[in-house]
Parts: structure tokens; C-alpha cells; sequence
């Protein structure tokens, strides 16, 4: 495996290699010590001379231990190969027998799984009889369920891949397609199995053997040196520590080097965070401006600046979209606003108002309070964006308890009204419903009807309508409008068409900027930057050539890191001179071009 | 309802599985049971009136039906070596495995909820390494030891070292202390772990984002939005716990000589008792599936979404 191993997985490595290096060289060493016996000095307590005291005939403990790392480390391989074996079989006969004989396997498994494999042990051992024999079978057979349930789930998974039914099409027999396309397939999950396996097998072995139900004397292992030990633990703790320490330093190696690989195998990486800073300039606010965003940058750690700069205002009474390719930063500017950038993320702004309340300004629970009260959000997905666990009624009517002090019946009534507003029909049943019980375009509702609980003064709509379909979408749409009236919206989507609808302004967001500001009647007219332009073109109307394949923008946008001395479209721009390449237009008029468009043509 | 019911069934199907097993547990030893028991020592005058009192002379088929009739009158069987009534053994000893069980399971789950959530409400997105670091190691480390060694590692330090709790024994409150402990600790770091993955992966989730739009106190946020979402997992993982206890009893019984039926089983395992050993063994399994099916019905009460997912 060419991927990397972490400090700990190889602290276990080495931990096993002590191990192994013991389980061989052991015996030889120390075979004789262990089996010395001193009469002179019975369950003596640690010394110089016996670092771990001696046992009830006067043997020395420590070499015991390192002597009975082989018989420890032999007797789990074998059980964990066993186990392992069986768990296999079992696992993978449900896809060689057919259906019915599969789903009697499978039964059979799930029956077995449940139990702990202590106890399939003990039932075994009585069968068996006690001793490393019937310790090794018993173990086996415990743990061969698990094993055979992780066959099963990740043959399951293979099952369901291309490149099986490809096989089956081409006539490969079952047993083949069993040993030449899936265990290939499922050998590195397993073999990860593998090594965590055998960690538990020695340990499980060992409370084996500490409970009586494992190697017998004269044999012995760790877990029966733990169990000798135990009798004089109070006066030579150090007969049981000492055994007891070699347990656990083969567990830990197991489990350490085991659970790094496999993190190792699923490429985990672990996101590294900073704290948000906020820089913050005193402006005087403006009339009739419900928000205002001035300067507004959102930065991710490794220099990447999705939104750069962004300044607009939105007033009373109007619906502004912001439009642009998906990366364009349109989806952050939102969240930036209501202040749900995801953690690493820092937001700057030189004003943020909402209200003509300085965001930036406000303590955190002012802050808190504001946004929820003034601002409310619809998101992308209503599918999601309810919390299935709850009642649609209950996750109104806590906007209302929690931010307006309303009691609990007249918040339960609250939300009745507005889910009535919303026209979703008979509002008090629903309220008591759950989000599963209802439709994509009645999820849509709801959470619109959640936004107005607290009668806030700015919607906030993040592509509401992306995931519903068409029918629904209009019907949305008009909702959308009605309930912005007399107050103040955002339009947040990809789709020009659904902005032209709804909207009287359109922002167009570019690579993190915006790049053309115009209403809905200049859009119509014809915009001006080329950008916009091209976004207009790739739309297909009633009136388009259906000859001709519709127009798309060739190229792609700059990323959030990349930095460019010149206009960020310049690269798919037709019209873009050498001026376009080295300077950034500035926005000036309405829209940041060095070569605006000046044709007002007809558009639909 | 259609749901539990099938749940039932397939718990009185798993039953019978499980009796038939041990009955055949008792047949499938080589030998002579009842040679093995008594030893090599015994008159065959004594092992044959033995074998007649154990049933073991009439045909197979017999035996089963008398096992059987008799599992429902309670009767689990006579022990061999001392002759007493398996469910007398077991009415005496259970009450002793169910205090300590019924002390561990809510203990670990009040550790482990709070300070998982905790864990992850504080490690979100990455943040505070530290922490996270730290947590992992050391719960890494006490999932890596087995129970018997976490038992010996208390009586270490607590009864031999510091001599402030005793090693063994039930009695006043203070000999609780350690047996619980010992079952507790694995348990609850294990717990830990799932309700922090589990609640990191719920708080990644579009209707928290709402709910943190809706800008709720904390409290309401976690309690009410994210710890519902989370109990599905929790609960699957709490009823598999609560089978792993059984394991983990035997073993903590045996450390701390508790009086209850993991030690005893042993014993009789050890000296050949079978009887017992097949009895208990029996219990034990008759709890698994109970508690399995437990779980199962809570799951699907707990989750508003399953009724409709299990048609």
C-alpha cells in the first residue's frame, strides 16, 4: 500500500514486531528460567533478581511471559485464520446458492451476529471441552458471523457494480464470477479486517484462559499467567501487572496499526481551522435600505476568496437576484450575509447592515436576535432542509417561542396561520405531520412559512426552486412573490429566466465578483457585459433555432484561488483586447467592462 | 403494529433456534456426559441411577419433548455434581448479575450522550485539534483494552495501591463502585465515540443549517434538532452494548467473585456441570434476543420515518 501511515499506526507496527520477535525468540531464551522452579522462594514479590516476582512454585514470571508470547500469539493466528475462513464461506455461499438458499444463509447470519462471541465460545467449550483446542474452535466459530456479515455487505456492494453485470451478461457462471470478480474486489477491506481481527482474538483468548475456559496447565498463556497471578495480587502486584502489561502492549499494537491502515485505506483527511475576524468601518446608514453590504469578502484558509469585494444594497419593496455559473461565489454570499459561512471560512466587510442595524457591530446575542427576526432563508433542497425528526408544526412554531415570546399554544396557533398563508391546505392537520409525510412542493411551503414566523423584513432565497419540478416551481415562484410584498427579497439562482420572473434588479456574480448591475428592463433590453450576454444566449427560448444546438460558454471560470491582474472573463471573452488581459475593469455604470456592449436589442 | 408483530415472530423463531442449540449442546459432547462429570472414579451403579434422573436413558426424541414441556413449567434441569435445580441456581444468582447490569447501562449512556455531543459541538469542521487528539488517543487506547484487564487495572490502583475500595465481594455500596466501573468504561468510550461521529455528520446537515438560520439557543439546537437525528444509531448501538454486557458480566463477576450467574457459569463449565452450563448459556441467549427485538420496536417508535421505511 503506497499510502501513508500515521506516527501511531507505526508505534503499532512496532508493537506487533515486538511481539513477533518475542513469539520467536522466546522460548529459546528464556524456556529454561520459565521453567526453573525455586523452592526457596514461592510467590516472591518483584525483585532484582525476578522483575516480576515468581509464581506458586517459585518460577520466575517475567520469563514466563516472554515465553508464553508464542503460545499467545499462535493460538489467536489460529483462531483469527479459522474465524476468518469460516466467516468467508459463509459469507460468500449466499452468492453461489441462489435466492432462496441465500436468504436462509443471510437469516442464519443475522441470528448468529447478534450474540457476543463470548458466549458462542463458552457454548463451544462446553462442547469441545476446555483446553487450547476446544479455546481455538470456539473463537473461531464466534467470530466467523462477523466475519461473514462484512463478506456479505461488501459482496452486496460489489453486486450492484458495472463491471459484474458486464460478467453475468457475458455468460460468466456464478462460482466464477464469486472467485475472479468479487473476492478480488473485497481482499483489502478484509485483509484490513484482518489485523484489528487478530488483536481481538489475543485478547479474547486471553480473558479465555483468565477465566479458566482457555489453555490448561501445564500449558500456559498470557491470560493464564494473569489468572495465576490474580491470587497474590495483594502481595506481589507485579506477577499480575507484568502479564497483564504484555496483554495489553499486543492489543494496543493490533488496534493502533490496524485502524491506521484502514484510515490510511479511506483517505480520510481531517479539515484545519481558523477563528473568523471581522474588520469593521462606522458608516452613516441610508434610508429605505433593508440591507447593505459594502465590501463584503469571504476568505477560506490556503488563499482561496470565493466572494471578493462585493458591495449592493437591497431596499424595501424590491427583489434583487444575483445570478451566475455555479462557483461563481452567489451561494456564499448568501450564507455570508446571514451569517452561516461554514467554519473556516472568515467573512470581512467594511458595513454590513441589516435593518439599519450594524451586523458587524452587534453582540452575539443581538446579533442572533436580529437575524432571526429580520432575516429569513429558503434553501435549495426542502427535501433536506426539515428536520425529519420533528413536526412541521413544532418547527415553526419554535421561531416564534424562541425569538418573539410567544407561549406554546399561541406559537402552535401562529404556525397554523402561516402554514395557511402559504396555502397549503388544512394547515392544522399538516401542522402535525411529519416533513416525510409531505410532498418536495409542500416541504417548499413549509420552509417559506417557517422564514415568515417571525415577520422578517428580508427573505433570503438560495435556488428554491432547483429541486422541484416544473409544475411546482411556478407555483413557488408566485408564492415567492407574494409573500416578498412590502418587504424586501433575494433571489439567489443560476436560472436568468426564474430571475427575470421574480425580480426588479439583477446582480451578476462572476468569479467571486460582481460584474454587471442592471433591472429587469435593461436585461431585457440587452445587457452590457459580455458575460451576461453569453448567459442570455445559452437560454433557450420559445423563438430559438431548434436547428442550431444552443449557445454555451466555452471555457471555465476562474477558480476561488487564482489571481488575475486582468478581467477574470477575458480568457472566454470574444471581444477581449490586450487591456482586458493585464487591468481589472472596475465597476462603473452598472458594469466592469473595458468593452461594453452597446446594442439594445429585443430580447424574447 | 404489522411490524412488531413480525418482529415477534421472528423473535419465537430465533427461540426455538436457540433451545434446540442447547439441547443439542448436551448431545453433541463426546463421551459420556455423565462419566465426565462424575469421574473416573464413580461406580457405574452411580453414574447409571444419575443418567436416569438426568432423563439421559430414555430415546432422543423423549428427551427433547421433556426439555421442552419442562423449559415452560421454569425447570432448566438438575445440576450433576451437586444435584440441585438449574432455575433455583439461577433465581438465586440473577438478582446479583441484574444489579450490576441495571447500574451500567444508564450510567454509560449518561456519560457517554453529553459527552459526545459535547465533543463534537466543540470539535466541528475541525476545529480545536487539541481536543479531538486527545480524545481519540485516550478513548482509543481504553477501547483497545479488554474488560478483565480494566477490572485488574481497578483493582490495582483503587484496592491494592490506594486500599480505598475492596477488591471483591457484594455487599455495601462501595463494592459496587469498581465491578461498574470496569463494565462501564469500554462501553462508554465506545458510545462517546459514535454519538460525536454521529452528531458531527447530523450537524453537517441542510436542516440544522435551517435551524441555526432560525437562530435558536444552543440548547434547543442540540436537544431538539440534533439528538433526535442521532438517537437511531445510538439506540442500535446501545441495544448491541447491552448484549456485549453479558459477555462483559462473565468476566467482571469472575474478577471481582461476584456472586452472580457469569461466575457461576464458569464454574460449572470447569467442572463439568452441564446441565448448569447448558441452563445458563440458554439465559443468556433468551436475553440476547429479547434485547434485540427491544431495541428493534424502540427504533421504530423513535423514528417517525421507519414506519414507512419497513413496509
Amino acid at each position: 500500500m503506497a499510502r501513508r501511515i500515521s506516527p501511531t499506526g507505526l508505534l503499532g507496527a512496532a508493537l506487533i514486531a515486538v511481539v513477533l520477535l518475542l513469539a520467536i525468540a522466546g522460548p529459546p531464551l528464556w524456556g529454561e528460567a520459565a521453567a526453573r522452579m525455586d523452592t526457596g522462594g514461592i510467590n516472591a514479590p518483584a525483585s532484582a533478581e525476578h522483575w516480576f516476582g515468581t509464581d506458586a512454585l517459585g518460577r520466575d514470571v517475567f520469563a514466563r511471559t516472554m515465553v508464553a508470547a508464542r503460545l499467545s500469539l499462535l493460538l489467536a493466528t489460529l483462531a483469527t485464520l479459522l474465524g476468518v475462513g469460516a466467516g468467508i464461506v459463509l459469507g460468500a455461499l449466499p452468492m453461489v446458492l441462489g435466492r432462496r438458499g441465500a436468504r436462509s444463509m443471510t437469516t442464519v447470519v443475522e441470528l448468529l451476529v447478534a450474540f457476543p462471541g463470548l458466549l458462542l465460545a463458552m457454548a463451544l467449550a462446553v462442547v469441545v471441552g476446555l483446553g487450547s483446542r476446544g479455546a481455538v474452535l470456539g473463537l473461531g466459530c464466534a467470530m466467523a458471523p462477523g466475519f461473514a456479515r462484512l463478506t456479505q455487505t461488501l459482496a452486496a456492494s460489489v453486486a450492484g457494480s458495472d463491471y459484474l453485470a458486464a460478467a453475468k451478461v457475458l455468460g460468466v457462471g456464478r462460482r466464477r464470477r464469486l472467485t475472479h470478480y468479487v473476492l478480488p474486489n473485497i481482499a483489502e477491506p478484509l485483509i484490513l479486517n484482518l489485523t484489528v481481527s487478530l488483536g481481538q482474538s489475543l485478547l479474547a483468548l486471553a480473558g479465555l484462559s483468565f477465566l479458566g475456559l482457555g489453555v490448561q496447565a501445564p500449558e500456559y498463556d498470557w491470560g493464564r499467567l494473569v489468572s495465576d497471578g490474580m491470587t497474590g495480587v495483594y502481595i506481589s502486584p507485579m506477577t499480575t501487572v507484568g502479564p497483564a502489561a504484555a496483554i495489553c502492549v499486543a492489543a494496543l499494537g493490533f488496534t493502533l496499526f490496524g485502524e491506521s491502515l484502514s484510515q490510511a485505506a479511506s483517505g480520510r483527511r481531517a479539515a484545519r481551522g481558523r477563528s473568523a475576524v471581522r474588520e469593521h468601518v462606522s458608516l452613516p446608514p441610508e434610508p429605505g435600505a433593508v440591507l447593505r453590504v459594502e465590501e463584503l469578502t469571504v476568505t477560506f484558509p490556503g488563499g482561496l476568496r470565493p466572494v471578493r469585494r462585493l458591495s449592493f444594497t437591497v431596499r424595501q419593496g424590491e427583489i434583487v437576484g444575483i445570478v451566475g455559473e455555479s462557483g461563481s461565489g452567489k451561494s456564499l454570499t448568501a450564507s455570508a450575509v446571514a451569517g452561516l459561512v461554514p467554519h473556516p471560512g472568515t467573512v470581512t466587510a467594511k458595513r454590513l447592515e441589516l435593518a439599519g442595524h450594524d451586523l458587524l457591530g452587534l453582540g452575539e446575542r443581538q446579533r442572533r436576535h436580529l437575524l432571526g427576526t429580520e432575516l429569513a432563508m429558503v434553501f435549495q433542497d426542502p427535501m433536506s432542509a426539515l428536520n425529519p425528526a420533528l413536526r412541521v408544526g413544532a418547527q415553526l412554531a419554535e421561531v416564534a417561542t424562541t425569538h418573539r415570546g410567544a407561549s406554546a399554544a399561541q406559537a402552535r396557533e401562529l404556525a397554523v396561520e402561516r402554514l395557511g398563508e402559504v396555502a397549503l391546505p388544512e394547515p392544522a392537520r399538516l401542522a402535525r405531520q411529519y416533513p416525510h409525510e409531505y410532498s418536495g412542493g409542500m416541504r417548499q411551503r413549509a420552509v417559506i412559512a417557517m422564514g415568515l414566523m417571525a415577520e422578517p423584513g428580508l427573505i433570503v432565497a438560495d435556488e428554491p426552486t432547483t429541486a422541484l419540478d416544473v409544475t411546482v416551481q411556478r407555483q413557488i415562484l408566485r408564492l415567492l412573490r407574494e409573500v416578498t410584498d412590502g418587504r424586501a427579497g433575494v433571489l439567489i439562482s443560476h436560472d436568468l429566466a426564474v430571475v427575470a420572473q421574480l425580480c426588479s434588479r439583477v446582480l451578476v456574480m462572476y468569479a467571486g465578483r460582481i460584474v454587471e448591475e442592471l433591472t429587469v428592463e435593461e436585461l431585457r433590453a440587452g445587457p452590457a457585459h459580455p458575460y451576461t450576454r453569453a448567459l442570455l444566449d445559452s437560454l433557450p427560448t420559445l423563438d430559438s433555432d431548434r436547428s442550431k444546438p444552443l449557445r454555451t460558454i466555452p471555457g471555465r471560470q476562474p477558480g476561488p484561488g487564482e489571481r488575475l491582474d486582468g478581467c477574470p472573463f477575458a480568457p472566454r471573452c470574444e471581444a477581449a483586447s490586450d487591456r482586458c488581459r493585464a487591468e481589472r475593469p472596475s465597476l462603473t455604470g452598472g458594469v466592469a467592462c473595458h468593452h461594453p456592449l452597446k446594442t439594445k436589442e429585443a430580447v424574447r | 403494529m404489522a411490524f412488531v408483530l413480525r418482529r415477534l415472530c421472528r423473535l419465537l423463531l430465533s427461540l426455538a433456534v436457540v433451545v434446540t442449540a442447547s439441547f443439542g449442546m448436551m448431545h453433541l459432547i463426546p463421551g459420556d456426559p455423565v462419566r465426565a462429570a462424575l469421574g473416573p472414579t464413580a461406580s457405574p451403579e452411580l453414574i447409571e441411577a444419575r443418567r436416569a434422573t438426568l432423563g439421559l436413558d430414555l430415546p432422543l426424541h423423549e428427551q427433547f419433548w421433556n426439555y421442552l414441556t419442562g423449559l415452560f413449567r421454569g425447570e432448566l434441569g438438575v445440576s450433576i455434581a451437586t444435584g440441585e435445580r438449574v432455575s433455583d441456581i439461577v433465581g438465586e444468582r440473577l438478582p446479583a448479575t441484574l444489579e450490576l447490569a441495571f447500574a451500567a447501562v444508564p450510567l454509560t449512556l449518561l456519560l457517554a450522550v453529553p459527552l459526545g455531543m459535547w465533543l463534537a459541538a466543540r470539535t466541528e469542521n475541525g476545529r480545536r485539534r487539541g481536543t479531538e487528539l486527545v480524545f481519540t488517543t485516550v478513548s482509543g487506547f481504553v477501547l483497545a483494552l479488554p474488560e478483565f484487564l480494566v477490572a485488574i487495572g481497578l483493582v490495582v490502583v483503587f484496592s491494592v495501591t490506594l486500599g480505598v475500595l475492596p477488591p471483591a465481594g457484594r455487599g455495601d455500596p462501595s463494592t459496587y463502585v469498581l465491578p461498574v466501573a470496569a463494565l462501564v468504561l469500554g462501553p462508554a468510550a465506545l458510545i462517546t465515540r459514535l454519538i460525536r461521529l454521529e452528531t458531527l455528520r447530523v450537524l453537517g446537515e441542510e436542516y440544522v443549517r435551517v435551524a441555526r438560520a432560525k437562530r435558536l439557543a444552543p440548547a434547543r439546537l442540540y436537544l431538539r434538532h440534533v439528538l433526535p437525528n442521532t438517537l437511531t444509531a445510538t439506540l442500535t448501538i446501545a441495544g448491541l452494548l447491552l448484549a456485549g454486557l453479558i459477555a462483559g458480566s462473565v468476566i467482571v463477576e469472575n474478577v471481582f467473585a461476584w456472586p452472580g450467574v457469569g461466575s457461576r457459569v464458569v464454574q460449572a463449565i470447569v467442572s463439568k456441570d452441564y446441565p448448569v452450563a447448558q441452563g445458563i448459556v440458554l439465559l443468556y441467549g433468551a436475553v440476547v434476543l429479547v434485547v434485540n427485538i427491544g431495541v428493534d420496536v424502540l427504533l421504530g417508535l423513535a423514528d417517525p420515518r421507519s414506519q414507512i421505511r419497513r413496509h
